[in-house]
């Protein structure tokens, strides 16, 4: 079992023809991932290696059997792609476009509403089930398959934790990238409440960073809901306040969002907080018992 | 990208909100001109991208075109320190010349996206002059909010029910909800991040007047507004950070020493923090992003060279698309053409690591190798303090 994604989940590659499309549907394939068909309008009829490039998702899902997409359109194309690919009844999209407008995303979450089809990103490195399945641009061979979900508004952030987990021995059932921006598709809570649900994780770590409430908010729900043991780390501890780091959404404003005010709400959730970013896998090893 | 109050209020007049008339000027003469052709009390304000310029000094009713030019000349080409400014304060290169007008009432309305609900928000609150967040901490139940459905934008209803919360008379419902359409067409239609006006003020006439106006631009969309684009003020930049968005690098110059150099914006936010953890201070934020090449290295490397606060360099690399290999090419490449007068300590894990760490330690600099962060940043801390001894 996993959460999301595993062995029999077909993937279409939106933005397939662009180099970095073309680069990640490639290297998605070569770690096993069901990759099924592209999307780029105008070359539809085509293939790349073999896979078989069609002009809209529509017909991408009709031909292939599709159950899930990856989107690499870049960003003044990449709300539309996603409601395209929320039209054509995809059950999954995964959007990886750093850069996306923030008022096109909240016309598309609007969109999303009411739709069968749940969006991961933007803005993020995607989902990886380890040895099943890989969505996304993390470079697969630092996972290993296992128990340990790990949830993370930063890419090679994660890609740390995963690595310090594979280094002492603890596998990933499944890892989820939500994204850096404002408004993003899934949030931590919608993840922990499938983590909680999914018999093979054992255990979640939760990277979060500073800007807006969502730590503080997957905090409370891990109070009430996850019986799971929870670890967490929060990046930007000495970020000044007014600056964006990087990310869209990591920035304190007004007095919001700062490290300790989330480190504080983890605690008194009971959630370990790793002090040092490197201790990702020593906390979880330790709340594991091991 | 933030904008200035007149700019800001430019864009605004187009949208029909409305503004008192006045004009900005570069010069104590044309602050003086300005000041003449409006007649009668103006008011001169700084302009500078921060806030608390009233409090600073920067703002202030004068009653002559000669006082308003006195009280520019003041102002330009010197620094106004605000609480918001640092201790350095910013340099005042123009002021906004405006009429004066009979306050009766000061509100606050704002306009911003609200992450949790992923809609844009009105905010408005009776206590106007005030910092927001102020209100929110003290009284939160004095903020009223109208969330926007996308499909439908800012609904009238929504309109009336915020002017019956505000308090204004019933006289003014009609001018108020024409007021706050127009102000979320312009955040809407010029993608804003924030627009903010405070104080909105109800003059004795009966008039509503956007008295102050601070907006935001979201960056991710700026590639649409050419307008708004224009409108950036280099001036108000840190010279280092406005050089890293030319090459497309995200960097925020920091207080410290110890130079920070990493791929993606969690783990470079995670790197600050392990330094600060090892005893350390960093100088920078920098993330070099995931498709890194061998000229966005080199360049990276200049600009944290250029910082003479900077004692040590520490690169934390976590290669995923950007290959260790590429990567270490690009280091040594940038080390030996910049030169290299300060310790340079590197973690690098990730795609290609044997062979990266290989060109690296054949280069035959002087680069202290990490195997893992926290040892990289207690070699660093150890190299910028050998570096100030």
């Amino acid at each position: 079992m996993s959460i999301l994604i595993d062995k029999s989940t077909r993937v279409i590659i939106q933005g397939i023809t662009g180099a970095t499309g073309q680069f990640h549907a490639k290297a998605c394939r070569e770690y096993g991932t069901q990759i099924v068909g592209g999307v780029t309008p105008g070359k539809g009829g085509t293939d790349l290696e073999g896979i078989p490039i069609f002009d809209t998702v529509e017909q991408a899902v009709r031909e292939t059997g599709a159950t899930a997409t990856c989107i690499f359109v870049p960003p003044p194309f990449a709300a539309d792609a996603i409601m395209e690919a929320a039209d054509a009844k995809l059950p999954l999209a995964i959007c990886i476009t750093e850069g996306v407008p923030t008022l096109d995303m909240v016309r598309c979450a609007r969109f999303l509403e009411g739709k069968a089809t749940r969006l991961i990103g933007p803005n993020c490195p995607g989902v990886i089930t380890p040895g099943e399945c890989k969505i996304g641009i993390m470079p697969g061979y630092i996972h290993k398959p296992g128990t340990i979900g790990v949830v993370s508004r930063s890419g090679t952030l994660t890609y740390e934790a995963v690595h310090q987990l594979t280094r002492l021995g603890i596998g990933q059932s499944t890892c989820v990238g939500i994204g850096g921006d404002p408004i993003i598709g899934t949030g931590y809570i919608d993840v922990l409440r499938l983590y909680q649900a999914d018999p093979k994780t054992e255990g979640v770590i939760l990277i979060g960073e500073i800007g807006g409430t969502a730590e503080e908010d997957a905090a409370a729900f891990i109070k009430a809901h996850v019986t799971k043991p929870v670890t967490a780390f929060i990046a930007g501890q000495t970020a000044p306040k007014g600056k964006r780091m990087g990310h869209a959404g990591a920035i304190i404003a007004g007095g919001r969002g700062t490290a300790a005010d989330k480190i504080r709400a983890f605690e008194v959730a009971g959630v370990r907080v790793a002090k040092s970013p490197a201790d990702l896998g020593t906390t979880m090893a330790a709340a594991l018992g091991r | 990208m933030n904008i200035h109050e007149y700019q800001a209020k430019e864009i605004l007049r187009t949208y029909g909100v409305p503004l008192l008339d006045g004009g900005v000027a570069r010069t104590p003469e044309e602050a003086e001109a300005v000041a003449r052709r409006l007649g009668g009390t103006v008011v001169v304000k700084a302009q500078i991208h921060a806030g608390g310029r009233g409090k600073g000094g920067g703002v202030k009713v004068v009653k002559s075109p000669e006082e308003a030019r006195e009280f520019a000349r003041k102002l330009l080409g010197n620094p106004l320190v605000t609480h918001q400014t640092g201790p350095e304060g910013r340099i005042v290169r123009q002021v906004l010349v405006e009429q004066g007008c009979d306050i009766a009432r000061e509100l606050y309305l704002g306009v911003v996206v609200d992450r949790g609900t992923g809609r844009v928000a009105v905010i408005a609150s009776q206590e106007g002059g005030v910092e927001i967040e102020e209100v929110a901490a003290r009284n939160p139940d004095a903020i009223y909010r109208e969330l926007l459905d996308p499909l439908v934008g800012f609904a009238p209803y929504q309109g009336r029910r915020l002017a019956f919360r505000l308090g204004l008379p019933k006289e003014l419902t009609t001018k108020a909800v024409a007021f706050f359409t127009a102000l979320v067409r312009a955040f809407l239609e010029r993608d804003a991040s924030m627009l903010e006006i405070n104080p909105l003020v109800v003059t004795k006439g009966g008039d509503l007047i956007a008295l102050d106006a601070k907006m935001g631009a979201d960056d991710n969309a700026l590639f649409r507004q050419p307008a708004v684009r224009a409108y950036r003020d280099e001036h108000e930049e840190d010279p280092r950070e406005r050089e890293a968005a030319k090459f497309d690098l995200s960097y925020i110059a920091l207080s410290g020493n110890i130079g920070c150099m990493v791929n993606g914006a969690g783990l470079a936010m995670a790197t600050m923090d392990i330094v600060k953890y090892a005893g350390g201070e960093p100088a920078n934020f920098l993330d070099v992003g995931g498709g890194a090449n061998a000229e966005k290295v080199r360049e990276a490397f200049r600009i944290l060279l250029s910082d003479a606060s900077v004692r040590a360099i520490f690169i934390n690399v976590f290669g995923g698309i950007l290959r260790c290999d590429v990567f270490a090419e690009g280091v040594v490449a940038a080390a030996r053409e910049v030169g290299l007068g300060i310790p340079l300590v590197v973690r690098m894990e990730g795609t290609n690591v044997d062979r990266g760490k290989q060109i690296l330690a054949e280069s035959g600099l002087a680069i202290e190798s990490a195997a893992d962060m926290a040892e990289g940043a207690r070699l660093a801390v150890a190299a910028a303090k050998r570096g100030l001894a």
